[in-house]
C-alpha cells in the first residue's frame, strides 16, 4: 500500500507525461489531449531548421561548459581554503554557502538590480554600460550569478571529501617529500576523484536545466541572445503556441542531457582511484 | 613569522576577501531596502539618508507576504511529509522484496532522475488539465505532484540505508506477530532517522525554492508561493527599487533563518545526499 501510492504518482507525473511527450513529437499536437495526424519527423526537422533553436543550443552548451569549469574551480578553491584548520572557518563556509539556499528567481532579481543600478555606478569602467543589455556580457553575467549560486554547494561536497582523507596519508606523503602543490596534485586530487565526478555531474545537470536565474536575470534577452534551452522550450510552447515543436525541442534537450551525463560519468570513472 | 604561518595568514585574508565578495550583493540589498525610490537610483551604493522602514510594511502588503509565506510553508511541509513517508515505504518494499520487478522499478526510478522537467512539462499540463484527467490545480494537488517528482531521489537515498539494516530485525518482528506494515512503522522507520533528516532537508530546500512547477500549477493569486510573488516588484517599468529590495529581503528571510537554526543538519544532509 505504502509502496503503491508513490509508484502511482511517479507513473502519473513522470512516466506517462514523458511517454506521451515523446509520442506527441511525431504528431501535430497542439497542447490539448489529442492530435489530428501523424507528421513523422516533421517537428524535429522544423527544430533543426529553426535558427533560434540552434542559437539556444549553442548558448546552452557554452553556458554549461563555462559553468562546469568555473563553478568547480571556484568551489574546489574555496574548499581548500575552508579546510585549513583555523578559527572562523565555519563563518566563511556559511558566507560561501548562503547564496545556494535562496531560489534562483530571487537571486536573478537581485542581480538584475545589481547589474542595472549598482555596479554601473560602483565600477563604471567595467560595468558601464549595463552588462545585461549587451549580448556577450549578459551571457557572462549569467555565468557569474550561477557560479556565485552553485559554488557553495559544490564546495560542501569537496570539503566532505577533503576531510575524509586520512591525515596519516598526508603525513606519509609529506615525509616522502611531497608537500604543498605536489601533495595537492598527486595525492589529494586523485584521492577525492569521486567528489569531482559527483560535482561535475550535478553542475552539468543543473546547468542544462537552468531556468530560474535565466528567467529572472535576463529573461533571455537582449534579443533572445541568452535564452537557454529550458526557457526556449517554454517560450516556444506557451509563448507561441507551438506545442509540437516545443516538445520536440524538449526531447532533444533530454537526449543531450542524457548523453552528456553518461559520457561525463564514464570518463570520470576512469580517473577515480580504485580502492 | 615563519613561512608556514605567513602563508596561513595570507590564505585567511584571501578567504575573508572572498567571503566579503560573496556577501556583498546581500549587503547592497539590505542597504537599498531602506532607501526611498529617488535615492536608490541616484546613490545605490551609499548609506540611506533617511531610513525608510515603511518599504517593508508596504512590501508586505504588496506581495501579500503573510499569505505567500503560509502557502509556501503549507506546500513545503505537506509535500515533504508525504515524500518522506511514501518513499521510505517504497524503498523498504523494494529493498526487501528482492524480486525482478522490484529491481526493475528501482532501476527505472534511478534512471528517471536524469529526465529534465521541461521534457515532460507540456504533456504533464495537458494530461492533468481540463482536457485530460481534469484535476483541479491547487496547493494540494501541487503537493501530490511533488511526491511523484521527489520519490525517485528520496527512495534512492532510503534504499541505500535500508540495505544496511539486518534482516534479522524483520524476522524478529514477524515472530512477535507484526505484519509487514507494522514492522515498517514500528521497527524500521524509527531506525531511519539520519536519512529522514537528509531526505527532508533536500526536498524542503528544493520545494521551497521551486519556481517552474508552481508557476504552471498555481493560477490563483491567493495560492501563490513566495518565489512567485517576488515578481510583483519587477514589471516592465520597475520604478521603486527600494520597495523591491525590501520585498526580496522578506522573501529570503525565512529560509536564511531556517538555515541558521538547522545549519549543521543541512550541511550534513547535503554532503550525505550528494555522496550517494
Amino acid at each position: 500500500m505504502f509502496a503503491l501510492v508513490p509508484l502511482v504518482m511517479f507513473t502519473l507525473v513522470l512516466v506517462i507525461p514523458f511517454a506521451q511527450g515523446v509520442f506527441y513529437t511525431f504528431t501535430d499536437w497542439n497542447g490539448g489531449s489529442s492530435f489530428d495526424s501523424f507528421v513523422g519527423l516533421d517537428n524535429y526537422i522544423a527544430s533543426f531548421q529553426d535558427g533560434d533553436f540552434w542559437q539556444s543550443m549553442g548558448i546552452t552548451l557554452a553556458y554549461v561548459a563555462a559553468c562546469l569549469v568555473l563553478v568547480n574551480l571556484v568551489a574546489f578553491g574555496l574548499a581548500l581554503l575552508v579546510t585549513i584548520p583555523m578559527r572562523g572557518v565555519n563563518g566563511l563556509r556559511t558566507a560561501f554557502f548562503v547564496p545556494n539556499l535562496i531560489g534562483g528567481v530571487i537571486l536573478g532579481l537581485i542581480w538584475q538590480f545589481l547589474f542595472g543600478q549598482a555596479f554601473v555606478k560602483l565600477l563604471p569602467s567595467i560595468f558601464n554600460p549595463n552588462w545585461l543589455l549587451d549580448t556577450t556580457t549578459a551571457f557572462w553575467a549569467m555565468v557569474i550569478v550561477t557560479v556565485w549560486q552553485m559554488s557553495g554547494y559544490m564546495m560542501i561536497i569537496y570539503v566532505t571529501a577533503l576531510m575524509s582523507i586520512d591525515p596519516e596519508t598526508m603525513e606519509a606523503s609529506n615525509l616522502d617529500g611531497a608537500s604543498g602543490l605536489k601533495a595537492l596534485l598527486f595525492i589529494k586530487i586523485p584521492l577525492i576523484a569521486q567528489a569531482f565526478t559527483i560535482s561535475l555531474f550535478l553542475t552539468l545537470r543543473n546547468a542544462f536545466m537552468a531556468y530560474d536565474v535565466n528567467l529572472a536575470l535576463t529573461g533571455g534577452g537582449p534579443f533572445r541572445s541568452t535564452e537557454l534551452i529550458s526557457l526556449r522550450v517554454f517560450t516556444e510552447a506557451f509563448g507561441f503556441g507551438n506545442f509540437d515543436t516545443g516538445q520536440a525541442q524538449a526531447v532533444l534537450m533530454f537526449i543531450l542531457v542524457a548523453l552528456a551525463a553518461v559520457t561525463q560519468v564514464a570518463v570520470a570513472k576512469r580517473f577515480e582511484v580504485q580502492r | 613569522m615563519n613561512p608556514v604561518k605567513r602563508t596561513r595568514v595570507f590564505l585567511l585574508l584571501m578567504a575573508i576577501v572572498l567571503a566579503v565578495l560573496y556577501a556583498f550583493p546581500f549587503v547592497l540589498v539590505i542597504l537599498n531596502s531602506l532607501k526611498d525610490r529617488v535615492q536608490v537610483i541616484q546613490d545605490p551604493l551609499g548609506w540611506p539618508t533617511e531610513w525608510k522602514w515603511s518599504n517593508f510594511t508596504e512590501a508586505i502588503d504588496k506581495m501579500d507576504f503573510w499569505q505567500a509565506l503560509g502557502n509556501s510553508l503549507f506546500i513545503t511541509i505537506v509535500s515533504v511529509v508525504l515524500v518522506v513517508i511514501t518513499s521510505a515505504g517504497l524503498a523498504y518494499y523494494l529493498q526487501r522484496a528482492r524480486t525482478r520487478t522490484a529491481n526493475t522499478i528501482f532501476l527505472v526510478l534511478v534512471a528517471s532522475m536524469i529526465v529534465p522537467f521541461q521534457a515532460l512539462m507540456l504533456p504533464f499540463v495537458s494530461f492533468f488539465g481540463a482536457n485530460g484527467l481534469g484535476w483541479s490545480f491547487n496547493q494540494l494537488t501541487l503537493s501530490i505532484f511533488y511526491v511523484g517528482f521527489g520519490v525517485a531521489l528520496s527512495t534512492f537515498l532510503y534504499h541505500g540505508f535500508i540495505s544496511n539494516i539486518p534482516f534479522d530485525l524483520d524476522e524478529a518482528a514477524a515472530i512477535d506477530g507484526a505484519g509487514p506494515f507494522r514492522t515498517f512503522m514500528t521497527v524500521i522507520f524509527p531506525l531511519l532517522g539520519p536519512v529522514t533528516a537528509t531526505v527532508s532537508i533536500i526536498n524542503a530546500l528544493w520545494i521551497w525554492n521551486d519556481y517552474l512547477l508552481p508557476s504552471i500549477v498555481l493560477d490563483d493569486t491567493s495560492e501563490k508561493t513566495l518565489p512567485l510573488r517576488t515578481f510583483v516588484f519587477f514589471g516592465q517599468y520597475t520604478s521603486d527599487y527600494g520597495l523591491a529590495m525590501a520585498g526580496l529581503l522578506l522573501a529570503m528571510f525565512p529560509i536564511v533563518i531556517f538555515y541558521f537554526i538547522m545549519q549543521r543538519k543541512i550541511i550534513a544532509g547535503i554532503s550525505a545526499g550528494a555522496v550517494k
